[in-house]
């Protein structure tokens, strides 16, 4: 189903959660809402589902206006991010539950089948009768997920699905939730505030900020093309430097690089800490080490220029680098934000 | 424990032997004074002129009537109060609407005024010289010196105790369950009955139980619109007084010694329901361990 916002806003008392944000969102497409806390995302994802009402604005799902269709018959499978089990019904209960309460009748062995059936999606073959509490944290959220499956949505929304598991777990969350989407090819949208499972899972990314759209795209066009320096460094580490933009080159201590077409004046200039190396003689800009941190895929060097800024950047893990050196730091690549 | 693997340890805050016993004594002495001690009277003093006495005072037409007065407003109540309770908690819990706070406020009012100053209230509200006593009066409706006016002013006193017992609950429960369920496609009956209900039932139970001890108990704001007619809207409670009024202590303390009988059971029926989780704030039933939280 695909499904299409325009002008949607929301204010909350006096707080505008959401401003003005259109987006459309193809069938069978697995997006990420990404963005700080307090971007909207939470709410834009509220409204599809309809647990909020838009205050301006409209939601379409396919050409239908959804805008005021309730929660209960929009046909939206919502998974919560502190999963909303109801603690006193067994698993195959909670999975159950949408098909006992559904307007559509269902034989009691339709049901018994189909929650057999979603229990072997999930993984989850002969858990049905535990309670949630019984159950792992990455286990509930599964049973989340099959219960929001169970009445056949036409759109999936999760909110923050994985923010209350730890690493490993959620990286197995994150495959497996790939693989469903691929499986079932239901139109999908997540909330996240974690850069790396947006990038990581979605087909498209869209990255909020004060309840606006900043940009959106493929992993590869907001990863290789940040538009502003907010999503430059929302992404990931990235190391900011002074920097004065003067016939097409920009200067920032000591290093130059070619930004032809920017107009002259004061920027910033970006880089991450792989786009940076280190080198005993120059050129590049003057440095030296205050730390260097050991970690398991390399070494990460934190360093001073000479104008006092902070720089960090990763070498191999087995360059020779010691604190209190002096050397060089050199720019790869860099992005330029006029300020 | 710990003093036979090191031979002394350095008392932690508080926690000095002299200190410590001096407090527990004191508490122990207290309690006794101030609880145990009466309890026991009444058990003593109704039996003191033997067991006919008593069996007589409970038989007693009059005793008979206030019993079944005292039960009868429990029956009224008791189910009235429970079900504003949870309308009350759930508008308060689950809704935003203006004014919540000031609700939230305004329930808890009967706990913090003497009940005598409710019944006088009711006195004004219904009496004759009262606000709607003279319509009321009209219609030939009695509720003050009757038994409405003894419902009502019960209702009054314990109108908060369910809604305090279910809204610190279904705060910390939040409304995901809801929202699921809603977004299932449960219509708002079903969510109350399968979601919200089975989560907050012992909490629903504890306020039950502890509304009915004081509706039964209830005498500062029965007494002042009962009107003590004997045989007639004499409570227990105040039929307890009105024998004590007249000389006949071991009356009373056999009429009491039902009251008590009520607090008995009413305690088992509390000890009972805390080992179920209520009468706390309790988190979530479902809550993510320390690992999960973490992240």
């Amino acid at each position: 189903m695909k499904i299409r916002l325009e002008n949607v806003v929301k204010t909350f008392e006096t707080f505008r959660a959401v401003r003005d944000v259109s987006l459309t969102i193809e069938s069978g497409e697995l997006v990420a809402l990404l963005g700080p806390s307090g971007s909207g995302k939470t709410t834009i994802l509220r409204m599809v589902a309809g647990l909020e009402y838009a205050d301006g604005g409209h939601i379409y799902f396919g050409d239908q206006d959804a805008t005021d269709i309730p929660v209960r018959d929009r046909g939206v499978g919502f998974v919560f991010q502190h999963y909303a089990l109801f603690p006193h019904m067994t698993v195959a209960e909670n999975i159950a539950f949408g098909m006992k309460v559904s307007k559509v009748k269902r034989e009691k062995a339709a049901i018994e089948a189909r929650v057999v059936e979603l229990l072997r999606l999930v993984r989850l073959e002969g858990l049905g009768d535990r309670f949630p509490a019984q159950i792992s944290g990455g286990q509930r959220q599964r049973v989340a997920l099959a219960r929001a499956l169970s009445v056949d949505p036409k759109v999936l929304l999760l909110d923050e699905p994985f923010g209350a598991l730890d690493a490993n777990v959620r990286h197995d969350l994150r495959r497996w939730l790939r693989e469903i989407h691929r499986e079932l090819g239901i139109t999908t949208i997540f909330v996240t505030h974690d850069q790396e499972e947006a990038l990581d899972l979605a087909d498209r990314v869209v990255i909020l900020k004060d309840g606006h759209i900043i940009q959106q795209g493929t992993a590869e066009e907001v990863c290789r093309n940040p538009q502003s320096a907010f999503v430059m460094k929302f992404l990931g580490d990235a190391n900011v430097l002074a920097a004065e933009v003067r016939d097409g080159k920009a200067y920032a201590s000591g290093a130059a690089i070619d930004v032809s077409g920017m107009a002259d004046g004061k920027a910033e200039l970006y880089a991450r800490p792989a786009d940076l190396d280190w080198s005993a003689q120059g050129p590049g800009i003057p440095a030296s080490i205050t730390r260097v941190l050991d970690r398991p895929d390399g070494r990460r060097v934190l360093a001073t220029t000479e104008t006092g800024d902070q720089l960090e950047f990763d070498v191999e893990p087995e360059r020779p680098v010691k604190a209190g050196e002096g050397g060089f730091v050199t720019l790869r690549r860099a992005k330029v934000f006029a300020l | 424990m710990g003093a036979t693997r090191t031979g002394r340890k350095p008392p932690r805050v508080g926690d000095q032997p002299l200190f410590r016993r001096m407090l527990i004594g004191i508490v122990l002495v207290i309690v006794a004074l101030l609880i145990v001690a009466p309890l026991v009277v009444i058990g003593v003093e109704a039996f003191s002129k033997g067991w006919v006495v008593y069996r007589d005072t409970i038989i007693h037409p009059d005793t008979l009537h206030a019993i079944g007065l005292t039960v009868f407003a429990a029956i009224v109540a008791v189910p009235v109060n429970t079900a504003f309770g949870v309308a009350a908690a759930w508008s308060i819990t689950k809704f935003d609407f203006w004014g919540r706070r000031f609700l939230l406020v305004v329930i808890e009012i009967p706990f913090s005024v003497s009940p005598i100053v409710a019944g006088v209230a009711y006195l004004f509200v219904y009496g004759l010289q009262g606000v709607f006593g003279p319509m009321l009066d009209e219609y030939g409706i009695k509720i003050l010196f009757a038994i409405p006016g003894i419902i009502l002013a019960s209702m009054f006193v314990t109108a908060p105790f369910v809604a305090r017992e279910l809204i610190p609950l279904m705060q910390a429960q939040g409304r995901d369950l809801e929202e699921a369920a809603t977004s299932l496609g449960a219509s708002g009956w079903r969510t109350f009955f399968s979601v919200t209900l089975p989560n907050v039932k012992w909490a629903l139970l504890y306020g039950v139980v502890l509304c009915n001890a004081r509706v039964m108990g209830e005498f500062g704001a029965v007494s002042v619109v009962s009107g003590n007619i004997r045989g007639q809207t004499n409570t227990l409670p105040l039929h307890i007084e009105l024998l004590y009024h007249d000389y006949q202590a071991a009356g009373a303390f056999a009429a009491a010694s039902i009251l008590a009988l009520i607090a008995v059971f009413t305690i088992i029926a509390k000890v009972a329901l805390e080992r179920q989780g209520a009468g706390r704030v309790r988190r979530p039933a479902l809550v993510t361990s320390p690992a999960e939280k973490a992240q």
